[in-house]
């Protein structure tokens, strides 16, 4: 019993298997880890493997290809939803999902998601939005908090000059095209249970073709945003959630399995 | 029996690209190449095809590249501006040596220009246009029947080679009407193990990568398309010449400018004046042998273009300085008449190899 126990332990702690074996190159405290192997579960849960093919972004992520044992395609800069909207409609069988920071989708590319949005593209989208432009050595983004400070905003982002930053989620459940739009963090495991759940719910909506999905995943960026790694979990909690809600925004496909 | 159709050029394109096995086409409206998204909206879906108008140049661009991907014959056409758009998408299908075609109907500019014919995206079409070092296949049509086999040509070279290959048309080829044979052919598809399909049983993973973070590994993959590009110029050269080998002066045109250029030919010959033409039909590889033949015996080459000279050094270059070269053209969508080139090859004639400048 406990044998078994301990078994199932392991097994949890253990790399999905369409993750490969190797070492990521992310910094210490990055959620990236965290979020690709949250979606490498979905992957491996629904047996999607060899039909899956993910779209890189440009971005830390970028190399999320050489981690994913799947068919990989590297988009440029913000262009992985026209870039998966080619993939998906000349194979409508396989699943495509594109893995986008916050300056890839919300700021270059935000003329790409929005229409591929509005077409309802039955592609599932994972937007990790973590304030800043990670790669680049942490400017600001258009999801940069008000007041927070980057290497492109060290006053501050001044809400007067670079204005507001984008709710992308609640700016993209507006559009009748989106079948699942939800917000979730990586920053307590109670959260990270519930991030699971809403990418596996984005899969399945892309699955039965409801539409467009996507899953907004606040993370962190300790190197750039200058904090320990723990202190960079807190500040999710104290000043991203107030900010932007964790919330399911939109569910076409639950509401259509539930009836 | 052959069916023959009167068709515009950009219809002939679209027919092309749907008989080569083309079934993703993605594009954005702007004239004067508006036939080709219009005929593919309704032709797709006669052949279980997707024509889809994105939001963008730049995201039509970027849906052929994720259709590529999938290894799929894959199209996209616009004109000047939006070929401009379409620069950074161009660079990266040429590094992830992607398959696909783009056709310029070409426009007069700079800027939004106008919509009448041109020759000035030369540079553009031929030197790169985008980012890094790559090229793009250059077909020039010069009629709607060679739009249509062009087209077919553009598919197969692009598969075979793993490369992007433009179809650099203009107004005029585009929008003229002619008489087409839509004739049968045997498409020449090839494999392409490396496309990024779903592992469906394969055991490794296909990648299309454009990021090589090592410059060991992105200096091999340039010699890598480096060696691509040099087996294309040695062997996909192609071109027209006519009366070249008797000619005092040579004429070199392309696209519609070459059919004008062959009327001035005509009647300078009837005349008794021994003008020849050479029309490249690939721009890029530019085809260097007539040249070289030419420039044994003729005395003096014309360049005639719709643009201020962009095509006239690549002929310099061919031609390297061993006989005169003069330059003839019209910007701004004017297109000259017969008359306007007849009485230039003339005057050129009569200033005796003297370069004009």
């Amino acid at each position: 019993m406990i044998a078994a126990e301990s078994a199932r332990m392991l097994n949890t702690f253990s790399r999905p298997e369409c993750i490969k074996q190797v070492d990521y190159h992310y910094c210490p405290g990055c959620c990236h880890g965290i979020i690709h192997n949250l979606v490498g579960q979905v992957i491996d849960e629904l047996e999607i493997a060899e039909k899956t093919v993910g779209v890189a972004p440009v971005g830390c992520a970028v190399l999320a290809c050489d981690y994913f044992n799947l068919d990989f395609v590297q988009a440029a800069h913000g262009r992985a939803p026209a870039v998966a909207t080619g993939l998906k409609r000349t194979r409508p069988d396989n699943v495509i999902f594109t893995y986008q920071g916050d300056g890839d989708l919300a700021a270059i590319g935000c003329g790409e998601i929005v229409n591929a949005a509005a077409r309802g593209e039955r592609i599932t989208t994972v937007f990790v939005n973590n304030g800043i432009y990670g790669m680049t050595g942490g400017q600001m983004a258009p999801t940069t908090l008000s007041t927070q400070v980057t290497s492109t905003s060290p006053q501050g982002r001044d809400t007067l000059r670079a204005g507001m930053p984008i709710r992308v989620s609640e700016m993209l459940a507006t559009l009748d095209g989106a079948a699942y739009i939800a917000r979730v963090a990586v920053n307590s495991p109670k959260n990270i249970i519930k991030a699971r759940s809403a990418i596996r719910e984005a899969f399945l909506n892309q699955i039965e073709g409801s539409g467009f999905s996507l899953v907004e995943v606040l993370s962190t960026c300790p190197i750039n945003w200058g904090m320990e790694p723990l202190e960079a979990m807190k500040w999710v909690e104290q000043h991203m959630i107030p900010f932007y809600p964790l919330a399911i925004f939109k569910n076409n496909g639950r509401q259509s399995r539930d009836t | 029996m052959a069916e023959v159709k009167l068709m515009k050029g950009n219809e002939a394109i679209a027919e092309a690209a749907v008989r080569s096995g083309c079934r993703a086409y993605f594009g954005y409206p702007i004239t004067p190449q508006n036939e080709v998204i219009e005929y593919m909206a309704r032709r797709m879906p006669e052949v279980n095809g997707v024509c889809l108008q994105a939001e963008s140049e730049i995201a039509a661009i970027n849906m052929v590249f994720g259709a590529a991907a999938a290894g799929d014959r894959a199209m996209t056409s616009s004109s000047g501006p939006g070929i401009s758009l379409k620069q950074e998408g161009i660079s990266y299908l040429a590094a992830g040596e992607l398959p696909c075609v783009i056709v310029n109907i070409q426009r007069a500019g700079p800027g939004l220009g106008g919509i009448t014919p041109a020759q000035a995206d030369y540079f553009q079409a031929t030197k790169g246009g985008g980012h890094g070092d790559y090229h793009t296949v250059v077909l020039a049509p010069a009629s709607v029947q060679e739009a249509f086999e062009m087209t077919v040509r553009a598919f197969d070279l692009a598969d075979q080679y793993r490369i992007p290959v433009l179809i650099l048309g203009d107004g005029a080829v585009g929008q003229m009407m002619e008489k087409v044979e839509l004739r049968s052919f045997q498409r020449r598809m090839i494999p392409k193990p490396w496309a990024a399909t779903g592992r469906h049983g394969r055991q490794t993973n296909n990648i299309v990568k454009t990021l090589y973070l090592k410059p060991e590994e992105l200096e091999d993959h340039n010699n890598k398309l480096q060696a691509k590009y040099r087996e294309i110029t040695s062997k996909e050269a192609d071109w027209e010449a006519c009366y070249t080998e008797d000619a005092d002066l040579v004429l070199v045109a392309y696209g519609i400018m070459a059919r004008i250029a062959q009327s001035a030919m005509n009647i300078a010959r009837e005349q008794g004046h021994k003008v020849g033409m050479i029309r490249p039909k690939t721009l890029w590889p530019f085809p260097i042998t007539p040249f070289k033949n030419a420039t044994k015996n003729t005395k003096g080459f014309l360049v005639l273009e719709l643009s201020a000279g962009q095509m006239v050094e690549d002929v310099l270059l061919a031609v390297e300085h061993k006989k005169p070269v003069s330059f003839f053209g019209r910007t701004g969508g004017m297109i000259p008449t017969t008359k306007e080139v007849l009485d230039k090859s003339l005057s050129t004639m009569g200033q005796k190899g003297e370069r004009l400048k």
